[in-house]
């Protein structure tokens, strides 16, 4: 066997210098990937090839869950479906206060000639996985650019907003949950109307607020909602609830709260789609009179 | 550098019958599907890195019909299935690979409890490489389960060994009869 035979003659070159090619070659692209971002497109072409591979994975899963489904008693499926029912009457006559609200708020925009508020279209997405990666909180949505998805699109669950797509593969896109560490959420307390940010701190269940004024009227219990004013989240989605208010000796409280949304229960989620283009920023149109923004 | 292949079909005193490439392929494709199944988020951070394992176990058996390639190969795979940076993963495969051909002498000799010593070495130092990586590129830090994954790596290398290798036993019994 040719393979088998000792390699008493130099074969190519040597295994130093084969590491060293091949530790360039993935530090090249890292400094590509991490600081240019020039690699989406193999990223993408990766992917393709990738996404049998993640089929078959989640095979296990889907197997589980459905033989669990199989097995489920009788009674427990009655009682489901009763609370289901009474959960659906419960919102159908939510939903139909809310659509009266709805158009008696246009026709209030009107007589103030404010814009319309638009309406979004929602793509419901199965999660396929979370990402094994420690360094961030992401998962995996089965919808890809075929299915119209882009990044930036806000993703929630029936609880609450779950992050945004940040990713977009033809097959798949990545979700970053608002718990990573990069995302963070333009808030309103639904009690006081105090605006706010929560930023991910990069572990499950937490998100805290930042630069909120110990002053500011922040309790245990109160229930953060998206204010809308980034243009990605549309207005009144809840985000989380306030667990702990640490008022520090600095003028600025810590507040740390649990998202509401949760990938753990749920395999299905909702992408909305995009709202409406904001307005040019009018401060941006005259760039050098324009400060730059102070960085965390 | 010297890493001749003779005797890599000798593993503890037992003449094993010669691997198919295909064989390897296999283990690697199945090894990258075990890091694909989706788990809760406490699971997976204690779940070891199949890949990793896999290309150490190619590495220090068959180092010279492997190479480093598929282990950066299989990387970039990682890379975008994990949504981690381009090259994190691929990187870290390639100082696997390396440090399982340059101690593949010294761990095959060794019997099995200093085997595992040097496994956790390699997957810690492997994780380690992850790490810098990414406190470099952009500052991000992971919880303090992050190096568990190297623990039950280094666990499952006998398992890992054991399984391997039976495909590439000799049948002892068909001599008989």
């Amino acid at each position: 066997m040719q393979a088998n035979a000792p390699p008493i003659f130099n074969r190519g070159p040597s295994l130093t210098t084969r590491l060293a090619f091949f530790f360039v070659l993935s530090v090249v692209l890292l400094v590509a990937d991490a600081r240019f971002r020039y690699l989406e497109d193999i990223r993408a072409g990766v992917s393709v090839v990738l996404f049998p591979f993640q089929e078959v994975a989640a095979l296990p899963a889907d197997l589980m869950t459905r033989t669990g489904d199989f097995f489920v008693a009788q009674a427990t499926l009655s009682r489901e479906n009763d609370q289901l029912k009474r959960d659906r009457i419960l919102a159908g006559a939510d939903t139909q206060r809310m659509r009266a609200l709805e158009a008696e708020n246009a026709q209030l925009r009107t007589l103030v000639h404010a814009t319309p508020i638009p309406g979004r279209s929602r793509v419901v997405a199965e999660i396929l996985y979370e990402s094994r990666d420690p360094f961030t909180r992401k998962i995996v949505i089965d919808r890809g650019s075929r299915n119209d998805m882009q990044p930036g699109l806000a993703v929630v669950d029936h609880r609450g907003v779950l992050g945004q797509v940040t990713r977009v593969f033809p097959f798949v896109s990545e979700v970053s949950m608002l718990t990573d560490k990069s995302q963070s959420i333009p808030i309103q307390n639904v009690r006081s109307g105090v605006r706010a940010v929560t930023f991910g701190l990069g572990h499950d269940g937490a998100v805290e607020l930042r630069f909120v004024p110990a002053s500011a009227d922040f309790q245990v219990g109160d229930m953060l909602v998206t204010s809308g004013i980034d243009g990605t989240f549309p207005a009144g989605l809840p985000v989380a609830k306030v667990v702990r208010v640490e008022p520090s000796s600095a003028s600025f409280a810590r507040i740390h709260c649990t998202p509401l949304a949760g990938v753990a229960n749920f395999t299905r989620v909702v992408v909305l789609g995009p709202g409406a283009a904001h307005p040019e920023n009018p401060i941006a149109a005259d760039p050098p009179t324009a400060p730059a923004p102070p960085t965390p | 550098m010297n890493w001749n292949a003779l005797g890599d079909n000798i593993h503890g005193g037992e003449i094993l019958l010669p691997v198919r490439r295909t064989y390897i392929a296999l283990t690697m494709l199945a090894a990258l599907l075990l890091n694909l199944i989706p788990l809760p988020q406490w699971l997976s951070s204690a779940m070891p890195d199949f890949v990793a394992v896999i290309v150490l176990y190619w590495c220090v058996f068959q180092g010279h019909r492997v190479g480093l390639w598929p282990a950066w190969v299989l990387g970039l795979l990682m890379d975008v299935a994990d949504a981690s940076l381009f090259g994190q993963h691929a990187a870290a495969y390639v100082l696997t690979a390396y440090a399982g051909i340059f101690l593949h002498r010294r761990i095959q000799m060794f019997p099995m409890s200093f085997q595992i010593a040097h496994v956790l070495g390699i997957l810690l130092g492997q994780q380690a490489v992850q790490l810098l990586v990414r406190l470099v590129a952009t500052g991000d830090a992971p919880d303090m389960l992050y190096f568990v994954s190297s623990l039950t790596g280094a666990a499952l290398w006998p398992a890992v060994v054991g399984m391997l290798m039976l495909p590439m036993r000799r049948r002892q019994k068909s001599d008989e009869v």
